[in-house]
């Protein structure tokens, strides 16, 4: 990484940029009163922000504090409802991304905005391709200008290779470049690490930091308290739209910043006691299961959940955890192996089949599966259970029925809706995934199978989920916990595996570190104490 | 999930008192948007429609040049005449009105099927096709049985519920097997109807005698629907009403209309939530298909001269469209919007034969009710009305579905 | 249910992926055609017969050339291979290879039922092989308009609209001042039929297919309205000529080949330069990686400048221009009037090619041509007096659009934001 400090900085373009002159002033980029208003919502509520070259900015702050509408308003995607943005003194006209760019802003989003099908290259020069005639591309103009940035800033990629076959880490390092190559001086790094392994995650911030040396404003936006300490110069903490905190990383712990950025003290630990773990009821016998572009995404795994234990497994997203699931919920058929329900075979059961032989299951995308948001809570309480009595007689269905339950459920599960025919899409994430938690809860299963279970979600909202997995446990299920949040899986887990490239790459017990288990997520073998 | 998803608690806008009461008893919704827009769509369409009418008057249009206060009194005499006889046609009289009911039966029944698999998230584009078989079964039941007609009807109707069930099904398969979209198999299904009810007429089984053209032998007067008195409207009416009340059962009250809706709105949801999307998908068009089987019989069994015809259903698989659209898939919207558009229907045949105006002008504006329905907002920027802006048209399909 | 034996514990069984399935299905229908040729074509047809393909029309160059072939035989021949090409996709080997086993097979097929259909007949093979090409211009035109559209992810289910409109236009203003007036007037016709579909699409985010069918209904609506209404009244304005055929020299008098392809009007041969033309624009050049990248993942083309809603205008109204190209071609090459609904479905035919051709330009050309033999065979097979109802020859087209559409050729991956409205808050 060292040879990567001494930049030369003619390349970046602007003739007045010389190679670091002391005492040369920083450029600053100053965000002024930004206000946005969504429909009904305050997202920002008069903020200002300010980053200057070389320095790195953290913007910490839950789910739902308006961290990406403030970036999106720098980046041009939203105009604010009232405030500017200015760049050394000046006000900017922000209508576009093509504005932004103009102005020295790159952003590297946190959902990637690089289009699959598309090669590394042309993915790297869309909107300011290199041409020949007529509009002709020159691909090989453009692969000479990602090997050369690539090699300057250490981001190893292959300019031929097709997006979608990339693991996410090399596709964020693809972004880096897409933002380099257009010579912005200022950069947002939208929750980049979510996405990176423990190891990744270092190298990152190797490359943020070279990118500082080399006179680059960064804008760093996470809601992970430790690397927001460890990486930045200053941090900035909202909270429900506003600017609630500025702080410098020496003078704050992150106990006082999950306390800055929740609004109340937070207890980050999930309080749990020994597993008993007793027989075993889910078992998984060399599973292969294709994805949906015919790879093997799940390849020859095997594993065993016992009554009374949380098996967690991590790795990073996309190494066949969501294929993995589906295939044991009967979402998704099975190219081989066997899966076992109290060793009975249900390999090729149906998801309604499972359902009936009391398997909890809370899906990854809780607004794509879990729920249909143009339906009431009461209609998506019943969701699964909509076919049987008391809620329907097999023909017509029972609303009043359905309405008391919902009710019911909404109490006790605490969620916090002005009624249960309230339109569920109206309601905030952690509510949503309230309501699935409570429908999926809600009666005596044996295994409880919750992917990705407080993505996106509010602090209090995962405290409250992780209690009431904890408790599931402790009544005796079996739980299956998958997610691509390290935290989350070892806060939860009695036993975890993790999953790389559809294989399983480790086994571990409570005890184990996450360095550990982050070598595992990276391929490498894990101490697998089963093995 | 993105960082500023939805709205944190507390600071939601809840949809009116009034949506919500639609939600859960799937009855119409805000009055100001059920009526305001469709009402203005229809006037617009109205509006355009007298434009298309002067512009097409070729004797007074070379008029202009040389008298245009003549060639204004005349276009105005024209458009007013075809208005005039539009609205003669469809409730100037008694034998008006029996026939705005008489033309709305088809389209009710029609527009019934389509809504139904909108419901469902299905764009039924089918219903000519289906109605062509659903009238070829009835037919054939018609003409070779003989029973008391409280028998004889009923069959009729179950064979071309079935027949239209079997079509919409097809449809409804392919696409549960292999993801074909619905709506390029159902248009290559009307076409193929369109042969095939050719191919049959032409048969022995169908043929009547001593022709050579595409007719079929008459159905048995026991099988034919009863009429009111001298006029054309018949029973089919009381059947097209039953019909309403049966599909806002089966949307709103069923267990499957729940299956149904659910898979309309998010068929991953669906699947997640155990239901089998891949029969929700040929059960909707069967259902879908079994109610243009009926819309079929009306064409043979309650018309003049009870006989088969090459390409009997007509346009009316495809007004049903834009009147699912205009009635907002709801049940009663159908009936509402079948009604007015057998109002356009009886109405624009005594147009035709009064004032000389084509029929097809009615395709015309029914093109432009539904875009204007589709688009509220074009309604909207035209007259300036300031509405929540919350409305958006319908949405079933994005994408071919792989 | 109980678990199964513990024998069975280290076998993993693995269960067929898609891909073998379909071979499987492939395979067997292969097998099957082939027998259905044996006994139908092959020992339905008496020894010693022979069918006589005409391979030069009257007035060309080189006259009489033909071919004679004893009409069992080939059955016999093609019934062999069929079986052959069956064995081989059922090994399930050559995965890859399906599709052509597949493309060869149906050929042959249709080899095998001309042969049949022409036993103790001569048949003007070269005829039919250019007819095939004439009938292909509009659905080819018709599915590079679908794929201009669809690239940049607005679903177009109105080119039926699109054609019959343009054609209209195109007769009336080709009756009144010449053909070439009447083809920029068809074109243009598209091209605001178009915008009119891009402007619900996109600026009003009305459903894509909800608008492309009130198109579709308000065309029909209107051009038959017009029809009855003013072409009734105005028949000189139904008679708008036609575009001549221009031969190309040398290249035109080639046996067959110059006949199929070199002896046509502008529009044949514009219609291939322009896939051809589409095809290196799309993806060789800044204008297509552009386009492709709004259909694919408009997000990501906004994030980087490209002005998502500018890009998807364009390309739908261009579309609209080549369909209305395909429209002009109806009524002033193909025929020379205006008949109500006289696009029949051609429209619908061409979007079905544009999902055959995988989107791709040149698979849109490809699949025009064999939906031109679809019909070019329905046409000719009456000529010959087959058995076969016409009725059944008619829908040929249809069935094999929907066979099409079901995937028995094998998926293809739509543009992934296909149908859906890019909102910008």
């Amino acid at each position: 990484m060292g040879v990567l400090l001494h930049v030369e900085r003619g390349w970046l373009g602007g003739s007045s940029v010389r190679p670091t002159p002391p005492i040369r002033r920083a450029v600053e980029l100053e965000l002024k009163g930004i206000t946005k208003q969504f429909a009904g919502v305050l997202a920002n509520d008069d903020i200002d922000f300010r980053v200057a070259e070389g320095e790195i900015v953290a913007l910490l702050g839950e789910n739902g504090a308006g961290k990406t509408t403030l970036m999106n308003i720098l980046y041009g995607l939203y105009t604010p409802t009232s405030g500017q943005v200015l760049i050394d003194g000046e006000p900017l006209e922000l209508l576009s991304p093509a504005d932004a760019i103009a102005a020295g802003i790159g952003m590297v989003h946190q959902h990637f905005m690089l289009v699959p099908v598309f090669t590394v290259a042309e993915n790297i020069v869309l909107g300011d391709e290199p041409t020949k005639r007529l509009g002709w591309l020159d691909k090989r103009r453009a692969r000479t200008t990602v090997r050369e940035i690539s090699s300057r800033y250490g981001l190893d990629v292959d300019p031929d290779s097709i997006i979608e076959d990339l693991p996410v880490g090399v596709q964020q390092r693809v972004e880096i470049i897409k933002v380099l190559e257009r010579e912005a001086r200022f950069v947002v790094f939208d929750e980049p690490t979510s996405v990176l392994t423990p190891a990744e995650v270092d190298k990152f911030f190797g490359v943020v930091r070279s990118l500082k040396n080399d006179g680059k404003g960064i804008i760093f936006i996470s809601h992970k308290l430790g690397e927001a300490l460890e990486i930045a110069d200053r941090i900035v903490v909202m909270r429900r739209g506003k600017t609630v905190a500025e702080v410098v990383p020496d003078q704050v712990d992150e106990e006082r910043l999950a306390e800055l950025m929740v609004g109340r003290p937070v207890d980050l630990v999930v309080h749990k006691e020994e597993a008993q773990p007793a027989e075993t009821v889910l078992s998984v016998e060399n599973l292969v299961v294709l994805d949906d572009r015919q790879r093997r995404a799940v390849d020859g795994v095997s594993f065993e959940v016992r009554a009374g234990e949380i098996l967690g497994i991590a790795g990073v997203q996309g190494n066949g955890q969501t294929e993995l699931v589906q295939a044991v919920t009967g979402l998704r058929s099975a190219l081989g192996g066997v899966v076992r329900l109290r060793g009975e075979d249900v390999t090729t059961a149906s998801p309604r089949n499972i359902h009936k032989r009391d398997v909890a299951h809370v899906p990854e995308d809780r607004q794509r599966s879990g729920l249909v948001l143009q339906f009431t809570v009461t209609e998506n309480v019943v969701l699964d259970s909509y076919y049987e009595a008391p809620i329907s007689n097999g023909i017509q269905m029972d609303w009043d029925a359905a309405r008391a339950q919902a009710l019911r459920l909404v109490d006790e599960y605490d969620v916090r809706t002005p009624s249960v025919d309230e339109l569920v899409s109206t309601l905030s994430g952690g509510n949503q995934q309230k309501v699935i938690v409570a429908r999926e809860f809600d009666r005596d299963v044996v295994l409880v199978i919750a992917s990705q279970p407080t993505r996106g979600i509010d602090v209090g909202s995962i405290e409250y989920i992780h209690s009431r997995i904890v408790e599931k446990r402790d009544q005796g299920s079996a739980v299956l916990i998958v997610s691509s949040e390290l935290d989350e899986v070892m806060a939860l887990s009695d036993r975890i595996i993790v999953l790389y490239q559809g294989r399983i790459a480790g086994e571990f017990d409570e005890s184990a570190t996450a360095t550990e288990i982050g070598l595992a997520m990276l391929g490498g073998q894990g101490e697998s104490e089963a093995s | 999930m993105t960082d500023d998803g939805p709205p944190p608690e507390g600071r939601s806008t809840g949809p009116q008192v009034e949506e919500r009461v639609a939600r859960i008893t799937g009855i119409g919704t805000s009055l100001r948007r059920a009526v305001i827009v469709p009402a203005l769509a229809v006037l617009t369409a109205l509006l355009v429609g007298g434009v298309i009418i002067a512009l097409t008057d070729l004797d007074t249009l070379s008029l202009w040049g040389d008298d245009p206060g003549e060639a204004l009194r005349l276009t105005l005499g024209g458009i007013s005449d075809a208005y005039k006889a539009l609205f003669v046609g469809s409730l100037g009289s008694t034998r008006a009105l029996t026939e705005t009911l008489f033309a709305a039966t088809p389209l009710i029944l029609a527009g019934l099927a389509v809504a139904v698999g909108f419901q469902a998230g299905l764009f039924n584009i089918g219903v000519n096709g289906q109605m062509h078989i659903g009238g070829m079964a009835a037919l054939w039941v018609g003409f070779s049985v003989t029973l008391p007609a409280v028998i004889h009807i009923p069959l009729a109707i179950v064979a071309a519920m079935i027949g239209g069930a079997i079509w919409g099904g097809i449809a409804g398969f392919l696409k549960a097997r292999t993801g074909a979209h619905e709506v390029i198999t159902t248009i290559m299904l009307n076409f193929i109807a369109l042969f095939l009810v050719d191919f049959l007429l032409k048969t022995s089984v169908f043929q009547a005698p001593g022709r050579n053209d595409p007719l079929s032998q008459p159905v048995h007067p026991s099988s034919q629907f009863p009429t009111l008195g001298e006029y054309r409207l018949n029973i089919g009416f009381l059947i097209a009403l039953a019909a309403v009340g049966f599909a806002w059962w089966l949307m709103y009250r069923s267990t499957i209309g729940f299956q149904f809706r659910t898979v309309g709105f998010n068929p991953d949801g669906g699947r997640y939530a155990g239901m089998n999307v891949a029969w929700v998908y040929v059960g909707v068009m069967a259902i879908s298909g079994g109610l243009a089987g009926i819309a079929g019989t009306t064409q043979v069994l309650g018309l003049e001269p009870y006989r088969g015809i090459s390409g009997f259903a007509g346009t009316i698989g495809f007004d049903a469209i834009a009147l699912a659209l205009l009635g907002r898939s709801h049940p009663v919207g159908v009936l509402f919007a079948g009604l007015l558009f057998g109002a356009l229907r009886a109405g624009g045949r005594e147009m035709q034969g009064a004032a000389g105006i084509p029929v097809d002008l009615v395709l015309v504006l029914q093109a432009l009710v539904i875009v204007l329905i589709a688009a509220p907002e074009l309604v909207r920027a035209i007259y300036r009305i300031k509405t929540p802006e919350e409305d958006t048209g319908p949405t079933i399909s994005t994408g071919w579905g792989a | 249910m109980t678990s199964p034996p513990v024998t069975s514990e280290k076998t993993v069984q693995h269960r067929a992926t898609p891909e073998q399935r379909r071979a499987t299905v492939i395979g067997v229908l292969l097998v099957i055609l082939g027998a259905f040729v044996f006994w139908v074509f092959g020992l339905g047809v008496e020894s010693g017969i022979t069918s006589v393909f005409n391979l030069s029309l009257p007035g060309e160059r080189f006259q009489d050339l033909a071919w004679e072939v004893n009409s069992k035989w080939l059955a016999f021949f093609v019934a062999a291979i069929l079986a052959f090409l069956g064995g081989f996709v059922l090994r399930r080997s050559h995965l890859r290879r399906t599709n052509l086993a597949l493309a060869i097979g149906l050929g042959l097929l249709a080899l095998a039922f001309l042969t049949w259909a022409a036993a103790g007949n001569s048949f003007s093979l070269v005829g039919m092989l250019r007819s095939t090409v004439v009938l292909s211009v509009a659905v080819t035109l018709g599915a590079l308009c679908g794929l201009m559209c669809e690239r940049v992810a607005v679903i177009n289910i109105a080119i039926e609209g699109q054609l019959l409109t343009a054609a209209f236009v195109g007769t009336i203003m080709g009756s009144a001042w010449g053909v070439w007036a009447g083809l920029i007037g068809a074109m243009l016709t598209g091209a605001i039929l178009g915008a009119v579909l891009a402007v619900l699409a996109i600026r009003f985010r009305v459903d894509q297919i909800i608008a492309g069918v009130v198109i579709n209904i308000f065309a029909l609506g209107l051009t038959s309205f017009l029809a009855r209404r003013v072409l009734s009244e105005a028949q000189h304005l139904n008679s708008p000529g036609s575009f001549p055929s221009l031969k190309i020299p040398i290249l035109g008098d080639i046996p067959v080949l110059g006949t199929m392809f070199f002896d046509h009007s502008l529009f044949v041969y514009a219609t291939f330069i322009l896939a051809i033309a589409l095809h290196f624009g799309l993806f060789y050049t800044r204008w297509g990686l552009r386009s492709r990248s709004v259909g694919e993942h408009p997000k990501a083309a906004d994030t980087v400048g490209i002005n998502v809603y500018r890009t998807r205008y364009r390309n739908v109204i261009l579309g609209g221009l080549i369909a209305g190209f395909g429209g002009a071609f109806l009524t002033l090459s193909q025929v020379s009037r205006f008949e109500e609904n006289l696009t029949a479905g051609i429209g619908f035919i061409g979007l079905a090619a544009m999902i055959f051709g995988r989107w791709m330009p040149l698979g849109a050309l490809g699949a025009g041509l064999v939906f031109g033999f679809a019909r070019a065979l329905q046409q000719k097979l009456g000529i010959l007096g087959t058995p076969i109802p016409s009725e059944f020859l008619s829908m040929t087209p249809y069935i094999v659009t929907i066979i099409v559409v079901a995937g028995v050729v094998g998926r293809s991956r739509p543009p992934a934001a296909d149908g859906k409205p890019y909102i910008k808050e």
